[in-house]
């Protein structure tokens, strides 16, 4: 299997991740975008690993997936709180930067 | 040189030891005081047990710089700035005497110092880093950084825990220093851009300045160490830094800051300017003339004792830039050993003043009198001081004073006895502003009711003064180990300012 | 030579020496960490004893020195080596050191031994018992400093010695510091001997300088091996500044005026200390450094003549004085006179020897004395105990002789010594003080006759003053009623009294005419001095001076006091020479105004000089005015300046112009601001595109 599949799978997966971000209101569906979109270019990284035949790619998606494992925790700790404070995870609420 | 290697070298761990402290200290409860405070004295006792080791692997027949750590630091268009320490007779017995001053303080802050006693001991043992570092660097820009760092925290030590007039006092001292500093720093960035290397051994190994340049150098050089010093008439930042600054910060403010400038001056502008030095000897002499009687007839006319014993050190301080600048052995190893004496000396003065102040909440001397017969203890041991800082033979003072008058009176560059027979004068009337202060104070009737009730002192106040005391004796007595460390280094520097002062004559 | 040589020569002791220091060293440690648990009698007895060991060295000592003259040099450790500046602490035993060791600790174990009983009655009368245990330590330390001093085989060691004892002199003057005239008299007593001694040692400090450039070291022997090639001026400037700190030390002009204030300290501090031994430490230096006198024949003179006038301006203060310590004290200062002008004219052995019996009898004098305070004190508390306090509780002077009078029979021992002292003092034969005087005399006469001259009126007036003292003291009707209730010491205060009274009758023999063996003795030290032989006439003329003296004090003091004591007592002088003499006495009271001049000259300048610099230059002009005016304010209206008609009107109208079209532009863009962190996003992603579209097409 050539690897532009692997690569045009990658895309096809953050541009779905990046929809959902711009398009969804629900905190937690544009948290689940973002994982989406994380992991698309883990793909990529992967699919680049295995065309240079290196271990640099693949190296760097530990740190991804350690970042992003940081990431959940830190976001969900968020959102759990924007709940508490707003009673909603409705991202439109928050406009608050505008002011 | 590898990363432990570096880690466990005995410079870096003396220089950077009080660091573990200071961690250890950032992740306490601030409420926790006497955890805090026994944490600041233990670090500092480990770190004079280090500075011990070093003692001991030094050895004194060398007159060239020992346990050299040299780490390229930052290269930058060609020339090289390095991470470059060392020791040698000019420099051990400084840093002894910084992290042998540092515990002694930190313990008579014990109950002097009850607010933000976690943020003082960070300061603290911060500015322990910072005056070792100064004291060890070898590289112009090495030396730069530790010089400007050792300010903050005694800005903070005086903006924040001084009297009340602390923040003027610290603004000033602060500017005060940086004006000076500035200069040296313009020098420095000549210096190692027109040599290109910072490195102080290579500078003096290599460096040819010429003859007028060095002058322009030298008095960059002197600006930031002079007023450090501070040598008459730039000595105006003392009496307000002393007076407003806590007990802890005048003894290390006396006992060592003071001395960074006379180091300075030891080490960088006779080593690196030695035609310069050999010309402006007897200007500096000048003033240090100067300095040694007015600092002296100014403490006579001080109402309030700190001024008094504040203006005292541009009197000794006097005395010791008079040595360095005799330029012979005799006056620049009795300089180094003054450097000592007055460290032990007024710093021990200023503990004895902390403790009265801290019963009487006063310093006037007019508030005081017969103390000696209320305060035994206390009147004794300040009596031995002030006997020491008087420079009474048998005890330290005179041993250095003597030796440096001596060397000045036959230097060869100064060339003119008059200044130690002037500064000898200075020996009087050391005596008579130091008993006129002893006899306001401990002799005469207990007039005042506050001074009937007062305690003698306690434990813990011997024992902050008794190790002062002992080395008071042991240099008085003995002072040839003391002189042993420092002779070679000394020899080796005397002879090359006479060779280069040789040689650049035309 | 050094010690081991000496060894082989004989059994000596000389490894002995440094224990002079030591003992009283241990004596003075003890009493420090141990004196707590430890009763008075303890206290007293282990300084004494520390003090009579210390005798008993300094006499094994001389008796290795009688098998063994020459000196031997006892190294204990190096002290400061520093290149050419080598000095070690080592002890030099010679004749002469070992004269003065034996003079310290024999005169200081007696004056210990007086100390214990004295003590106990001074710490309770000036209300502070526990202050007896200070007053041992601080003189075990004089004995420590003394013995430094004298045993020191170079001028740095001795001038260690040299400011120590000077240290304990301010000690013990200042030992009741909260007493004296207003409350701080003492203490102001005990700070002027330090500074004016300062002033004395900062003269042989600088003699020290020189020697050591000069000669290149400052041991004894080195010195004076070099001083016969030196340079003239050299000698004339070491020897010269050597003079000052002689007159520092030895109360000599123009140094002289701490002596008698000295008397602040307790009465056995002025017998060892201010009369016997520490005074005596100029004459010491003076005749320890003969070969650089003996070098320098100018000097000499006037360090004669500084002695004859000396001796002669004390002699006739002491007249005028009504204290019974300080007209001995202006005796001292007189009789130092007499030692220096002696050793001046290189007349050390007579010096020498005069030292030696000078320090027996004015010990004796000065505990006399002491012991004639304590019994009209004894009689002053007798009466405020029985509730009769005398002249309305209005401050009691115990040592005013005009309260005195008449205590012959009351203290019955005591006038006997201090008849035999003043005997010796005035130089009756065959008194020590004979012998001595007369030895002095004489080399005067033949070497230095204006000194002689000068010296011979203050025999006069020394044996006049003696007498006046005595005859006020001791004879005639009790003027006041504390002395009517005076009554003689223990023993423990007149045993040491007696012992002394023996010496100072006896001491003659030391160095009697055609015997010489005192002369002899110093001659293997001092090499330059030969015995000079007695000479009657010279004799006479002194003794017929010296009675003629006490006959005049005899007609003044008793044949005419008593019909002044007809009088009412609002006529009645209070002293007859104040009718006769007028002004001249009352110049001799008030010590020619010396004392006033130097506050006037010296002191107020200085004092005034002190706060000026302090005051008006440092604080106002440099602290104030240039700081915080000058430096301060100008750097304030600069910044001023710069920030408002400057900043504000130019720097601001540009940034001004720049704000106003910032702040239109940002009007228009805010719209883009909607506060949705998805927008944003958006507009992240776009540029992401643009800049990879960019990079791709590019």
């Amino acid at each position: 299997m050539p690897v532009s599949y692997y690569f045009a799978l990658s895309a096809i997966l953050f541009t779905i991740g990046a929809l959902g971000v711009l398009i969804r209101r629900n905190a937690i569906v544009i948290f689940m975008s973002i994982e989406l979109m994380l992991n698309a270019a883990n793909l990529s990284f992967v699919a680049f690993s295995q065309l240079h035949d290196t271990l640099r790619g693949q190296v760097l998606v530990f740190f991804v997936i350690t970042v992003a494992a940081a990431e959940v925790a830190v976001g969900l700790a968020l959102i759990v709180t924007i709940f508490k404070t707003k009673q909603s995870i409705n991202v439109d609420v928050l406009n608050e930067l505008k002011q | 040189m590898d990363f432990l290697d570096f880690l466990l070298h005995p410079l870096t761990l003396v220089t950077f030891f009080p660091l573990m402290g200071v961690l250890i200290i950032l992740f306490m409860d601030k409420e926790n005081k006497t955890a805090i405070r026994w944490t600041a004295l233990i670090t500092s006792l480990i770190t004079f047990g280090i500075s011990l080791w070093v003692l001991m692997l030094f050895n004194p027949a060398n007159p060239d710089l020992q346990m050299v750590v040299d780490i390229p630091w930052i290269e930058v268009a060609g020339w090289e700035i390095t991470y470059l320490m060392g020791i040698d007779g000019l420099s051990i017995l400084l840093v002894l005497l910084t992290t042998f001053l540092t515990p002694i303080s930190i313990l008579s802050t014990w109950t002097a110092v009850e607010e933000r006693v976690k943020e003082f001991m960070i300061f603290f043992l911060l500015l322990e880093i910072g005056m070792v570092g100064v004291f060890l660097s070898l590289d112009l820009f090495l030396f730069y950084v530790f010089w400007e760092f050792t300010l903050v925290p005694m800005y903070f030590l005086i903006g924040v825990w001084g009297g009340p007039n602390r923040v003027y006092a610290a603004v000033k001292f602060f500017l005060y220093t940086m004006a000076g500093s500035i200069l040296m720093l313009l020098a420095i960035l000549w210096l190692g851009i027109s040599q290109g290397t910072f490195s102080v051994p290579e500078l003096v190994a290599t460096a040819s300045i010429p003859g007028n340049i060095q002058i322009w150098l030298f008095l960059a050089f002197a600006a930031a160490f002079a007023i450090k010093v501070p040598m008459w008439p730039l000595h105006s930042w003392l009496p307000d830094a002393h007076v407003e600054a806590p007990t802890a910060g005048s003894v290390i403010l006396a006992g060592v800051l003071l001395k960074m400038g006379t180091y300075g001056f030891l080490r960088f502008n006779l080593s690196l300017f030695p035609e310069a030095s050999v010309k402006l000897a007897p200007w500096i002499a000048v003033l240090a003339v100067i300095g040694i009687l007015y600092g002296a007839m100014v403490s006579y006319a001080q109402k309030d004792v700190k001024m008094l014993v504040a203006y005292s050190s541009v009197s000794h301080l006097g005395f010791v830039m008079l040595g360095l600048f005799a330029i012979n052995s005799q006056g620049i190893e009795g300089g180094i050993l003054q450097m000592i004496n007055h460290g032990i000396s007024t710093g021990a003065l200023f503990l004895v003043v902390g403790m009265i102040y801290e019963r009487r909440h006063t310093r006037d001397m007019d508030a005081f009198g017969g103390l000696w017969k209320v305060m035994p203890v206390y009147a004794a041991m300040t009596l031995i001081v002030v006997l020491s800082s008087m420079g009474l033979p048998g005890l330290n003072g005179f041993v250095g004073e003597f030796t440096i008058l001596l060397g000045a009176f036959g230097s060869k560059v100064l060339n003119n006895p008059w200044f130690a027979a002037l500064a000898a004068v200075g020996v009087i009337l050391a005596a008579v502003y130091l008993l006129y202060m002893f006899n306001k104070m401990f002799m005469g009737p207990v007039d005042k009711d506050e001074n009937r009730r007062l305690f003698d002192l306690n434990l813990r106040e011997i024992v902050t003064l008794v190790p002062l005391l002992i080395l008071i004796f042991w240099i008085g007595l003995y002072p040839s180990p003391f002189f042993n460390l420092m002779e070679a280094s000394v020899t080796k520097l005397v002879e090359s300012i006479q060779v280069a002062a040789m040689a650049g004559l035309p | 030579m050094f010690l081991s040589e000496a060894a082989a020569s004989g059994p000596t002791f000389f490894y002995l020496v440094p224990l002079v220091v030591f003992i009283p060293l241990i004596g003075l440690l003890t009493n420090i960490i141990f004196g707590k648990w430890m009763g008075e009698k303890a206290i007293g007895w282990i300084a004494s004893l520390a003090t009579g060991l210390t005798f008993l060295v300094a006499v094994l000592l001389g008796v290795s020195l009688l098998n063994h003259p020459e000196q031997v040099i006892v190294p204990l450790v190096d002290w400061i080596s520093i290149g050419e500046l080598q000095v070690q602490w080592a002890f030099q035993v010679d004749t002469l050191s070992v004269t003065m060791m034996l003079v310290v600790a024999g005169v200081g174990t007696l004056i210990h031994i007086y100390s214990i009983r004295y003590m106990h009655e001074d710490v309770r009368f000036n209300g502070d018992p526990g202050r007896f245990k200070r007053f041992f330590v601080f003189m075990n330390l004089f004995i420590v400093t003394m013995m430094v001093l004298v045993s020191a085989n170079s001028y740095l060691m001795l001038f260690v010695g040299w400011e120590g004892v000077g240290l304990c002199s301010y000690l013990l003057i200042g030992f009741w510091f909260e007493k004296g005239k207003d409350g701080t008299g003492n203490a102001q007593a005990a700070k002027k001997a330090f500074v004016t001694n300062r002033i004395g040692d900062f003269g042989l400090m600088i003699a020290i300088f020189i020697m050591f450039w000069a000669f290149g070291s400052l041991n004894f022997d080195q010195v004076f091996a070099q001083s016969s090639q030196a340079a003239e001026t050299v000698i004339l400037a070491i020897t010269l500044l050597m003079l000052v700190g002689v007159a520092g030390k030895s109360a000599q002009i123009p140094l002289y005026v701490w002596l008698p204030d000295a008397m602040a300290g307790p009465t056995p501090v002025s017998a060892l200390i201010h009369a016997a031994t520490m005074v005596t430490a100029g004459v010491y230096l003076i005749t320890r450094s003969y070969p650089l006198y003996n070098s320098a024949q100018q000097v000499q003179y006037i360090v004669a003549m500084v002695g004859g006038i000396t001796a002669l301006l004390a002699a006739t203060i002491a007249v005028g004085q009504f204290d019974i310590k300080k007209i001995l004290a202006y005796s001292t200062i007189s009789q130092l006179g007499f030692m220096v002008a002696a050793v001046g004219i290189g007349a050390y052995a007579a010096g020498m020897f005069h030292l030696v019996t000078h320090a027996f009898f004015k010990a004796l004098l000065f505990l006399g004395a002491g012991s004639v305070i304590l019994g009209v004190e004894h009689g002053h508390h007798h009466l405020e105990h029985e509730g009769k306090g005398e002249n309305g509780g209005e401050h009691f002077d115990p040592q005013d002789i005009r309260n005195m009078g008449g205590l012959r029979t009351r203290m019955k021992t005591t006038f006997w010594v201090y008849l035999i002292g003043t005997l010796a003092l005035v130089g009756i034969f065959p008194f020590a003080g004979f012998w001595s005087k007369d030895e002095i005399l004489l080399e005067e006469q033949i070497l230095d006759p204006p000194v002689y001259w000068i010296l011979i009126i203050t025999v006069f007036l020394t044996a006049f003053y003696m007498g006046r003292q005595v005859l006020m003291v001791f004879f005639g009707k009790p003027r006041s009623e504390a002395t009517a209730h005076a009554k003689d010491n223990p023993p423990s205060i007149t045993v040491p009294l007696i012992v002394l009274a023996f010496f100072s009758a006896v001491a003659g023999i030391l160095n009697l005419p055609r015997l010489h063996s005192f002369t002899e003795w110093l001659e293997h030290t001092v090499k330059s001095i030969h015995p000079v032989e007695f000479n009657f006439l010279a004799a006479v003329v002194a003794s017929i001076i010296a009675i003629s003296g006490l006959f005049f004090a005899w007609l003044v003091y008793s044949w005419r006091y008593k019909k002044l004591q007809e009088l009412p007592p609002a006529q009645r002088p209070d002293d007859p020479l104040r009718q006769w003499l007028g002004p001249i006495f009352t110049g001799m009271e008030n010590k020619w105004w010396v004392d006033e001049l130097y506050w006037a000259v010296i002191l107020n300048p200085y004092i005034k000089l002190s706060r000026f610099l302090a005051e008006v230059i440092d604080w106002r002009f440099w602290h104030d005015w240039f700081h915080n005016s000058v430096i301060v304010r100008g750097y304030n209206s600069l910044a001023r300046f710069l920030s408002g008609p400057f900043d504000l009107g130019f720097i601001d109208g540009i940034a001004n112009g720049l704000a106003s079209v910032t702040v239109r532009f940002a009007g228009s863009l805010r719209k883009v601001q909607t506060g949705y962190v998805r927008n944003y996003a958006l507009m992240v992603l776009l540029g992401v595109v643009v800049i990879i579209g960019y990079l791709i097409l590019r």
